[in-house]
């Protein structure tokens, strides 16, 4: 196990969870800030004094109650949709790789891409706005041509940690590739 | 090369035997499917593996080796290397596991054991579907060649820890197979009911082509017979796709039905039917009062434009007449609308999208004078409109070769061209007349056509909408599986690697994406500007057309 000091690209800080299985299997786990009760405190305020001074004028109880409906139901909406708490990269050598995100309130989408359709693991560097952002995607093979890349699937897509999380990860899952390819 | 066993979790606690499943080939995998127990002769084994491959098409071997010593008994490792030279294997499996202990110990490196439940993995049906017997381009994937082995093995799973046989085995149902009388007797007394009811929907089917396709209920049963030929076809359902598809038409016929009675009760429970009927000639009253309001609009200076007097008159009159006719018709039914319409509500009950159908054909019928006034409408202008073209060619000094379809120039006779010049100027003097009551008739007609298209696609959506694959996805999720996941078991030093599959289940939204049901769906025949362009010619339009069920 291994716990460092990283920050993803907005200068957050976030942490990076090295698991070793077997000799061939790892587990890289990266974990988001949690969500700000800072944050929520202000939205609510916000909205709710808003609902207050339309009731003010209105008089009609029923603009406060769906202020609250609607408060409470974004925030569920956002807890389960929206933050992402963790992400987990899981890599079984010789057998594929797994994807997983997992969301403030539990919820776990798993993506599993087997090592046949896998052409390679790379960092890959996008331009975006003003800034050049490093990710590390997976390159899928095309079924019916294997030399050319069909699709690309970045991974950890919430968390987006900065390069020297992902030099690590990198360097990692190529190990695990070379010794069972 | 890693070594990767698939074993099923109901062997974890089976008694010490042999491993029988199968090899993937070219991926350097087995799955165990069973355990056959001690004491075996090994020609018997042998035999019941060679008649089970001819049954099921799957290449069954004996994999290896497995111990589980009880407490007092010794270990048999000896004789366990005996069994290799028996059973002749590329490579021999030896697994065994410790009471008290959670990992397995396995000879060899670099082994992956992955845990899979074997009752959910043999009902599972991997997303995108790819038919086991059409032969494609793309090799399957090693999970899909597991699923398939799996799958294909059922007739493995038939023996149980009760049978006299000479094999005892272990596998998801040795404890007893799962049945029930009721299932079994269903089973037998189907096969005679649905040859009866094919045959009885042919000779529907038959009846119905007679009956004109313009009622949308004679297309509606005419529709719902088809289902049923499927449904109750007597042939089995050989591929996933198939039988999802009868599995989820009879569902949605059920669905039907039922939401149809809850109409029924709604509509017959405080005789709302009977105030309906009381209702409906009053309002076909009143929308004949409105249209000929309308006409005595139009007859005067409509919205301040000067119209032609004695044309005016004449089509007013012409179409007021025609009002006058059909309200005289509803008076003379008007006896007989309540009865009619209790017993046509009675055939909600043959369900909801049926009623629906019955309520687009009686809005068709209600607004039949506005459908006439828009043919005659229409045809009238776009006689002006030929005369037109035609005249101002003549004006011009050319004219249409029907035989090159191109215009060419003419030269026309003095009096030919006075009197052509004579009747376009009285055609042209009189188009804003025609060209108003086009229009307000058309506008009326889009009005009834987009009230129809709303029903109908409301009954395409009951129809195509597939109940069974969302009521599959959410009561049994495992069986329409998207991928699998793997969770790493906690393991003891100086075990091989362990993992659990689990089945990912399909997400919703393409569930419905994939097992969208293919409808006679209503679509406009033509793109908008082809539409306007008729319109603006006077050529009748039938916007919607029906296309017959394409299967996919």
């Amino acid at each position: 196990m291994a716990e460092e000091e990283f920050t993803d690209i907005n200068g957050n800080s976030i942490s990076l969870d090295c698991q070793t299985h077997s000799a061939f299997c790892r587990e890289f786990t990266v974990t988001s800030p949690k969500l700000s009760l800072r944050k929520v405190m202000v939205y609510t305020c916000f909205v709710w004094l808003f609902a207050y001074a339309v009731f003010f004028f209105t008089e009609n109880t029923a603009v406060l109650s769906s202020a609250i409906i609607l408060t409470l139901v974004g925030m569920m909406i956002h807890i389960h949709f929206v933050k992402v708490d963790h992400e987990t990269l899981l890599i079984i050598g010789s057998l594929g790789v797994q994807l997983s995100s997992s969301y403030a309130s539990g919820r776990e989408s798993t993506i599993f891409i087997e090592m046949s359709k896998l052409k390679d693991i790379v960092i890959n560097e996008a331009v975006y706005m003003h800034s050049i952002i490093y990710y590390l995607c997976i390159l899928i093979k095309d079924p019916a041509d294997p030399e050319t890349v069909a699709s690309v699937v970045p991974l950890f897509n919430s968390s987006k940690p900065r390069l020297n999380c992902l030099v690590q990860v990198y360097r990692s899952c190529q190990e695990i590739l070379a010794q069972t390819r | 090369m890693v070594l990767k066993i698939f074993f099923p979790q109901c062997c974890n606690t089976a008694d010490s035997g042999l491993l029988v499943g199968h090899w993937i080939p070219g991926h350097n995998s087995a799955v165990v499917l069973a355990v056959i127990h001690y004491p075996f002769i090994p020609g018997q084994v042998k035999k019941y593996l060679s008649e089970l491959q001819s049954q099921t098409q799957v290449d069954l071997t004996v994999l290896g080796s497995w111990s589980m010593p009880k407490e007092g008994k010794e270990g048999m490792d000896s004789f366990l290397k005996d069994l290799s030279t028996i059973f002749p294997q590329k490579c021999w499996l030896q697994l065994s596991r410790e009471i008290g202990k959670r990992g397995f110990i396995c000879q060899g490196d670099k082994i992956i054991l992955i845990h899979y439940d074997q009752r959910k993995v043999m009902l599972s049906q991997l997303h995108p579907v790819q038919d086991v017997s059409q032969k494609s381009d793309i090799e399957p994937s090693e999970l899909r060649l597991v699923f398939q082995t799996v799958a294909q093995s059922q007739p493995l799973f038939f023996l149980d820890k009760y049978d006299d046989g000479p094999l005892k085995l272990t596998h998801w149902q040795s404890e007893g197979r799962e049945a029930s009388i009721i299932a079994e007797l269903l089973k037998q007394a189907s096969v005679p009911v649905c040859i009866f009811l094919t045959w009885l929907l042919s000779l529907w089917h038959w009846f119905l082509l007679f009956i004109s396709s313009k009622l949308s209920t004679c297309v509606q049963s005419g529709y719902r017979a088809v289902h049923f030929k499927t449904v109750f076809s007597p042939k089995k359902a050989a591929t996933h796709m198939e039988f999802m598809r009868k599995a989820n038409i009879f569902v949605s016929f059920l669905l039907d039905i039922a939401l149809g009675l809850l109409l029924i009760s709604w509509l017959y429970r405080e005789n709302r039917i009977s105030k309906l009927a009381d209702t409906l000639v009053p309002v076909a009253d009143r929308v004949a009062k409105e249209l000929q309001e309308l006409l005595e609009w139009l007859m005067g200076a409509p919205a301040g434009l000067k119209m032609n007097r004695a044309l005016d008159q004449v089509l007013g009159r012409f179409f007021l007449y025609h009002i006058h006719l059909w309200s005289s018709y509803i008076h003379l039914m008007s006896p007989f609308i309540e009865r009619i319409l209790w017993y046509v509500g009675l055939s909600a009950c043959l369900g909801l999208t049926f009623a629906l159908s019955v309520l687009s054909d009686i809005v068709a019928l209600l607004t039949f004078h506005i459908y006439c006034f828009y043919v005659y409408g229409a045809r009238l202008y776009c006689l002006k409109i030929y005369g037109l073209s035609s005249l101002w060619r003549l004006f011009r000094g050319k004219k249409w070769n029907v035989l090159r379809q191109r215009v060419d120039s003419c030269s026309y006779d003095l009096d030919q061209l006075f009197i052509g010049t004579l009747l376009f100027t009285i055609l042209l003097f009189l188009l804003p007349t025609t060209a108003l009551y086009y229009l307000v008739f058309t506008l009326l007609r889009l009005v009834v056509v987009l009230f129809q298209g709303v029903i109908h696609l409301s009954v395409d959506f009951i129809n195509s909408f597939h109940l069974f694959a969302i009521g599959l996805r959410i009561c049994r999720p495992y069986r329409l599986a998207e991928g699998v996941k793997f969770k790493v078991l906690c393991q003891e030093p100086g075990t091989p690697l362990h993992l659990m599959m689990e089945i990912n289940p399909l997400k919703c939204s393409s569930v419905l994406q994939c097992y969208r049901t293919p409808t006679y769906s209503c679509y406009p025949k033509d793109s908008w500007a082809a539409l306007c362009k008729k319109l603006f010619v006077g050529e009748l339009i039938y916007p919607w057309k029906q296309k017959t069920d394409k299967t996919d």
